[in-house]
Parts: structure tokens; sequence; C-alpha cells
């Protein structure tokens, strides 16, 4: 506790700058020669598309890289990071976007072990007292006394937060930290640090890519492209317009597609009482039903960790079912292939790498998975033809924008978007009946995420009935003709979108329902 | 990132010389890198010989000449040569899907006994070529059930197929025994424990003009084949994207569970046909020299090869070479037979180190990739 004690009692806010800030991994410079001030007692928002180089520069200042180039100053005099301990001596903290807390442990447990100096033996009644002592002075309320795996996400965002505070961190860096939470809890976790910030008791750097965040809760902003600082200011003196525009610069953003007027109500797909486990054989999905129809998409929102995975991966055939029917046109359906095949099932997802794409094959055969036993590139029953395949992957490279060097690539060398658009390519080229969709822009550049969502809507309109899963709000605002909400492996709510809105949605979410 | 909406990359108009371009430069790779295993085994190799006081130049001259320098040698490392061929691909075609099957020479010794069991009640009645087909049947359905029992283990129960197939091995070791020691021991063998002799009228012959069997060219058949089915059918696609990935797999209604077991079944089958040729061609009845580590070698030889069954045979002949030169390098060096083992096992260790480089190289990626 000792460098904050050199600042003024009101005044404990450290101010964090770097200049030049250069960091080069191999041929790529991640991150050119970034230089941003963050005044003490500001929240200051750090925005960018994916791979803008925002984690790198945040990492350098943390200490976990070393910087190419550059310095770093807190409290107006250079300081030097070797490592993250360093930074923390320093004042500087980070909160990450996935939890770092120990589950089996409790809130104060787990406070107190994260402590550089934690004794050999700890004095547990003294412990508690000082917890106690330091929580009074911190607006954040955590139960302290039970494990941390019983806690909600926004519980346990609050106590990643808290334990930073509690190590005497005054600048905390955030990254994406309201990903993993409702909007409700997210307005609720801003609002207080918010108010710690006016209060000059904390300084906060937030890596975002949510506008509607910046502009309720920011002073500042910095937007970095490509590795350079390409914009920043007031967050007063901008407009969303202003921000995305330095975002994203002059590339070309596809206009999202327009939703026509359905008028047949055929209905498609059916689930019928779904039961499934997760990896730890645990109930994972429960009594899951529910009805889409042709032209629709239907989208399911919740929070990470409700049962939407293996809900996605029992539809794909990853995972068996435990009880339950699925329906196609009424007639019961099997995710094998011959049933995929003859009721035109297909669907991409997020981290396409892990979950349906093979790292190390090539675009060409990739791009064949739905049709390498079919004719032309299996001109007879088990005989497989290269030359066809890489004719099918040239046109759909061509036809999908892939950008890649040549239809030989392992597809694991493109890039995320990239690789997204390979998948699509595979599943959309062909007659879509079925389409099965989960997060599928996570992760992705808005030129990709655009792109996505219009194939998607294009589908739809097409006559596809579409499911999405999508943690993303947002996403499924845009998108979903029905929303439901999924909630510790049920579905808990379900609504026509006309006839709902955000905070409703978002209030299922959170479990009120 | 953002530039994402251009089109095509520019190299991919220009079409496919440069798609032949890129495909030699990442398979160069796959050339160079065992290469250099070699040769780091190589002189690891040397600094063990060194510190015992030997010459690596006399010991390498000595392996050139006991394996390949004379034309009895060559026989010699043929004959070697061709279990190795069978076993390799027991550890190549399930390599594929992902598995790592190295219990090869417990199909090997269980297709061996299998051969000569139903061969023995057919002596004297029988004619050689039908008795060679029952044999070769037998032992290709032994050995082929024995390792696609491991496949089902695993895929069905979860049972992790290498220690599966290991301890198959020691269970198959004991139902040799069990019989050449009990009920179809030949007891007018005063020698080893053996079931009865298939008689030499009844054994495979030589290609002409050599004292090597034919089943070095019925393996090389073999590794043309299987190169086939696994690169240029449905199966070897299918089997290929479940073992790149098995989510994947499944997403796409792939039949996993089959994939696996069919491709443990031929791999069995190859290690019971080198269990068949060993009887019907070497020793003429089955026991324990059965069990001579060619089912282990071939783990290695599948390795070197990484697991491409045309690499398979050049690199089988290499090992068997190496094996054929045990006895000069005993006789003239004064050194254990076991020293070429030491050998085995450090080019083993080696080349399992070497798997981890590949990727590593930016010279083996086309220009302007990152790494
Ligand atoms: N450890 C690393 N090695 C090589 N390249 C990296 C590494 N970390 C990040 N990069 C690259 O640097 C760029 C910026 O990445 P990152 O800072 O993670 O972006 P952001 O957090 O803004 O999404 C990306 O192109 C990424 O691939
Ligand atoms: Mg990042």
């Amino acid at each position: 506790m000792s460098v904050a004690q050199d600042i003024a009692p009101g005044q404990r806010a450290i101010s964090v700058e770097t200049i030049g800030m250069t960091k080069v991994f191999g041929n790529l410079t991640a991150l050119d020669d970034v230089s941003i001030k963050v005044a003490p007692g500001s929240f200051h928002a750090l925005l960018g598309e994916n791979g803008a180089g925002k984690s790198t520069l945040v990492k350098c200042m943390m200490g976990f890289y070393q910087p190419s180039g550059g310095a770093l100053l807190v409290n107006e005099s250079e300081v030097s990071v070797p490592n993250p301990r360093a930074a923390h001596a320093h004042g500087i903290g980070m909160v990450y976007q996935h939890f770092t807390l120990v589950p089996s442990l409790t809130a104060a447990e787990n406070l107190v072990i994260a402590r550089a100096d934690t004794p050999t033996v700890i004095d547990w009644k003294k412990e508690r007292k000082a917890l106690g002592a330091f929580l009074e002075t911190t607006p954040f309320k955590v139960p302290l006394e039970v494990p941390v795996s019983s806690l909600s996400a926004g519980e346990k965002q609050k106590l990643e937060i808290l334990k930073q505070l509690y190590l005497d961190q005054r600048f905390l860096i955030l990254d994406e930290p309201t990903s993993v939470l409702t909007p409700d809890e997210a307005d609720e976790v801003l609002g207080l640090l918010r108010g710690m910030t006016e209060a000059g008791e904390l300084t906060i750097l937030m890596i975002t890519h949510k506008f509607r965040e910046v502009t309720a809760y920011a002073d500042d902003v910095t937007v970095l492209r490509r590795g350079r600082l390409v914009g920043s200011g007031r967050v007063e003196d901008l407009s969303v317009e202003d921000m995305s525009r330095m975002m994203i610069g002059e590339t070309e953003i596809r206009e999202s597609a327009t939703r026509t007027v359905q008028t047949q109500k055929k209905l498609k797909l059916e689930l019928a009482g779904l039961f499934s486990d997760d990896d730890e054989e645990l109930p994972a999905i429960e009594a899951i039903s529910l009805k889409i129809h042709e032209g629709e998409i239907f989208g399911i929102a919740g929070v990470s960790g409700n049962g939407q995975s293996e809900l996605i991966e029992v539809l794909s055939g990853q995972r068996t079912l435990n009880d339950g029917r699925i329906f196609v046109d009424k007639k019961p359906y099997e995710p094998e292939r011959g049933q995929m095949d003859m009721f035109k099932v297909f669907g991409f997802s997020e981290e396409p790498l892990k979950n349906v794409a093979v790292p190390r094959m090539s675009v060409a055969e990739n791009m064949a998975f739905r049709t390498f036993d079919k004719a032309p590139i299996s001109p007879f029953r088990g005989w497989l033809s290269p030359p066809p395949m890489r004719k099918q992957a040239r046109e759909l490279i061509a036809a999908y924008r892939v950008k890649t060097p040549s239809t030989e690539e392992p597809i694991e060398n493109l890039s995320g978007g990239n690789v997204q658009r390979a998948i699509l390519a595979r599943e959309l080229s062909g007659e879509v009946d079925i389409l099965i969709v989960a997060n599928p822009c996570f992760g992705l550049d808005f030129a990709s995420v655009a792109e996505i969502r219009a194939q998607i809507m294009d589908q739809r309109n097409k006559g596809a009935a579409v499911l999405l899963v999508s943690e993303d709000l947002d996403e499924i605002l845009e998108l979903a003709d029905t929303v439901a909400v999924m909630s510790e492996g049920r579905i808990t709510y379900q609504s026509p979108m006309a006839e709902t809105d955000r905070a409703t949605i978002g209030h299922a979410m959170a479990g009120h329902h | 990132m953002a530039d994402t909406t251009e089109t095509s990359g520019v190299r991919m108009q220009s079409g496919t010389s440069f798609e032949l371009v890129d495909r030699l430069r990442r398979s160069s790779e796959f050339f160079v890198i065992p290469l250099l295993a070699l040769v780091v085994s190589g002189l690891l190799f040397s600094a063990f010989l060194l510190t015992l006081g030997k010459s690596p130049l006399e010991f390498f001259s000595l392996v050139w000449r006991g394996g390949f320098g004379t034309s009895f040698s060559w026989q010699n490392t043929l004959v070697r040569a061709a279990p190795l061929v069978f076993t390799a691909l027991c550890v190549a075609i399930p390599a594929r899907l992902g598995l790592v099957i190295i219990g090869g020479e417990g199909a090997l010794v269980l297709g061996g006994f299998a051969a000569a069991s139903i061969a023995i009640p057919m002596v004297g009645w029988a004619p050689a070529f039908l008795m060679l087909l029952a044999m070769f049947l037998a032992a290709t359905i032994a050995g082929g059930v024995w390792i696609g029992l491991v496949g089902a283990l695993r895929h069905y129960r979860g049972v992790n197929e290498t220690i599966a197939s290991l301890l198959m091995f020691y269970i198959a070791v004991s139902i040799l025994n069990f019989f050449v020691e009990g009920a179809l021991r030949d007891p007018s063998d005063p020698n080893k424990p053996s079931t009865k002799p298939i008689g030499s009228e009844n054994m495979i012959g030589a290609i002409p003009g050599t004292d090597v069997h034919w089943g070095l060219l019925v393996g090389i058949l073999l590794c043309i084949a299987l190169f086939l089915v696994m690169n240029r059918t449905t199966f070897g696609f299918a089997a290929q994207i479940a073992g790149g990935n098995l989510r994947a797999a499944q997403a796409h209604g792939l039949p996993v569970g089959k994939l696996m077991v069919v491709a443990c079944m031929i791999a069995g089958a190859c290690a019971g046909i080198a269990g068949f040729f060993e009887v019907a061609a070497i020793h003429g009845k089955a026991n324990a020299s059965l069990i001579a580590g060619y089912g282990f070698t071939g783990i290695l030889v599948s390795f070197l090869a990484r697991h491409n069954p045309l690499v398979i045979v050049p690199v089988a002949i290499f090992l068997g070479g190496i094996a054929a030169s045990g006895g000069l390098v005993q006789r003239r060096m004064d050194l254990p037979d076991a020293t070429v083992l030491v050998l085995q096992g450090l080019l083993f260790i080696i080349i399992l180190v070497s798997e981890t480089f590949y990727g590593r190289f930016q010279i083996f990626r086309p220009k302007g990739e990152a790494a």
C-alpha cells in the first residue's frame, strides 16, 4: 500500500501516459508509435476493431510485453515495467475479459490470496476485519463468504474489480469488461466505476467496442486502427458517427440487409423437450422446446454459459441428446450426414477453427466438407477427385471474397474474418432450408460482421428457417424476428421482436422473469 | 484487418502455377525436417560411440556394408524391411484419424498365430494355394479384429487407444504362449515351444533370383493401395477431417465411430499380414520368434515417414538395413547387438521432438505470409 500514500487523500487516482509506444512481432508492427495520456481521475475509452492493437498496447503498459520502443509515464515520471509485478507496484492493475478468480474459494479468500505479501499462516480473524474496513471504502458490494462459483457474472466482475482496488491499484485497465454481463449488470458496474473516477479515487482505461458504453461513461476516447493512433478527444465533442469512421477508416461496410415480409409461415424446425448434459455430466439444457418457421430468424439471447453452446452442439451432432426429439418438416431428425443433406441443414459458429474447420487442412479441402462425397468432387461412390475440389474452391473464394494466397493454404493461416468467410461460402453457397448459427461475428472486424449479418438475413429472406444463438444482444436485436432468452439451461422468455425491447430482454437475461 | 473486403489476393488470379509452387514449398518441409532429424541423431549417436571409445566412422561404414554394401546384405535388409512395411501401416492409417496405435506387434503375433492354427489341420490334404489363402484370411481377420477392438474401445468407451493397444499386445503374447505351450504344441520339437510346421512344400517362396520373399512386393503394393485410399477416396478424406478436428467431423454428420473402427481394422489387418508372411515365408510355424520387435520398429518407421504410406517403403528399407547390420557391427566392433537399438531409440526421440518444428520455419512459407 505504498504508492498511493504519497498522494493526498481524496485524490488518489494516478495519471498514466505512453509516449511513442511501439511493438513489433516478427514482421508485423502491432503497435506503431502510439502516445496516449490518461489524466488522473478520468474515464478513458480505448476503441478499435479486432486486431487494432488495443490488447497489445495495454499488455505493454502492464509489462506482459516489452515494447520495441516508447516510454511509460506514471504521474508524469518515466517508469520501467519489466513484468506485471512492476506494473502493480506502480499502481497499475488490469481486469481481464475472462475471470481469473479461484471458483472453489470464497470472495474473501480470493482477495486475501491475491495479495503479494500473503503470510504463510493467515490470521483469518484479523484479515476479515481488515477486509470489512476496506469494503466500507468502496461502493462495490459482493457476498464475501460464499464460493465464487455460486456468484453471478456481474458479481464476479465486481469482485475482479474489487480485487484490484484491494491491491490498491489506482489505475485500472479493463479489457472489454462487460462482454460477459447482462445490460443491467454492465450499467451497474460501469456506473460505480464512473462514480469512483468522479471522486478522484481511480483512473480508468477501458477497452471496448460498444459506442453506447463510451458515450454513457467515458470522458475521453482514443481510437486505434491497425496499430496506429487515428483519433482521440473528449467524448462530448465526438459523435458515434465520428468514432466509427475513425475505427473503420475508408473500408466499405455492407449495408444491413433489409428484412422482406415473409408471407408463408410453414413450420420448419421444431425442438421438443430437449435435455442434455455438459462435459461434467451435469444438466446443461432442460426441456428446450421451440418452433421455427420458414423465413424466420429465431434469436436466442442470453449470458454466456447458460446452455447455449450445449444446445448448438446437440443440434449439430457434437453432443448426445438425453431426451427429446428434433423434427424437421414434422419428421424426426438426427444430425447425421444423410439427413443433413436431405433436409438441407447448414450452420456456422464462433471460432470456426475450433468448431467447424480443420486448421491444418487447406482452404480448398475445408470448403469441400459438405460436397466431397457428391459429384463432381466424387464422380463415383467412394472416389475423390482433387481438381474439381480446387475448382469449387476458386469459385467460392471469388464469390465470397476470401483473402487467401491460394486454395492450398492451410486455413489456419487466414485472418479470422477470412476463415469465417470461407466457412460461410461452404455453408451458404447451396440451397439452405435450415441454418443454425452461433455467435457468428464473435471477434471479427466490422466489414466481416456486416457481411455475415447480411448473409444471414439473405438466407431468411430466401425462406430459410434460422436459429441464431448469440451472446451479443445487439446482434439479436438487429436480426431476429422472434427472440427467446436462455437462462440456466431453459428458455425463460419468448416474444415476437415487434412486441419487446432491449430492456425487457435484458431483464429476462438477468433472470428476472 | 480492415482491408478484408478487397478482392481475393492478387496471387490468386494468376492461377494454378502459384498453387503448385506453394504446394512444393510446403511439402519440402516434410522432407527437410526428418532429414535434419536424421543428421542430428547421427551426430548424437557418434558422440555416444566416442564416449565408448569407438569410431563413429567405422560404425557407419559397417552399417553401410552390413545393410546395403553387398547383394547379400541387401537381401538381408529387404527381408527385414518387409514386416516393417506392414507394421508401419498399422501405425500410419490410424494416425490419419489422430489415433496413436503402438500395439501393432500384438496384431502381428496374433495374425501369425491364426495363420499357423488354420494351416495345421489342412496339412496333408489341402493344396498349397488353398492353405495360403486360408492362412492369409485368418491372419488378416485376426489382426483386423484385434486392432479394430482398440478403435471400438476408444470410440465407444473412451479408452485411450495407445495404452489399450499396448496392453493388448501382452494379451496377444499370452494367447500365443498359452496355445504353443499347451494344446497346439508340437511334441516332436524339443527346442522352442512351437506349433507344428505348416510344411516346407506349403511355404511361400522367394522372388526369383533372390532370397527375398514375396511379402515385400505385397507390402509395396499395399502401401500404394492405402495411399490411394487415404488420399483419393471419400473415406480417406473423412478420416482426415475426423483426425484433424473431431468437432468439425461431427458437425458435418460424419460417422466418426465407424471411421475409427474401420481405420483400426485396416491397420490391424496390415500387421496381421506381417504375421502371415513371418509364418508362411520365414518360420513355417508359430512360436515366440514372431515377437521380434517388428511391430515396435514399425512405429518408428511410420513416424519417420510422417504416416505417409508411400514414404514408408524407403524408410522401412533404411531401418531394415540398420537392423541387418547389427550382426556385423557386433562382430567387428565388439559392441553388443543392442547398439543398433540405441540408435533406433535415439532416432525415435529426435523424430518425436522434430514433430514440434513443423510450421515454425518461415522458409517453408510462401512469401508475404506471417508465420
Ligand atoms: N503475441 C503475438 N505474436 C504475434 N502477433 C501478435 C501477438 N499478439 C497480437 N498479435 C497481433 O497484433 C495485432 C494486434 O492484436 P491485438 O492487440 O490483440 O488487437 P486487439 O486487442 O485490438 O483486438 C493482431 O494482428 C494480432 O494478430
Ligand atoms: Mg484484444
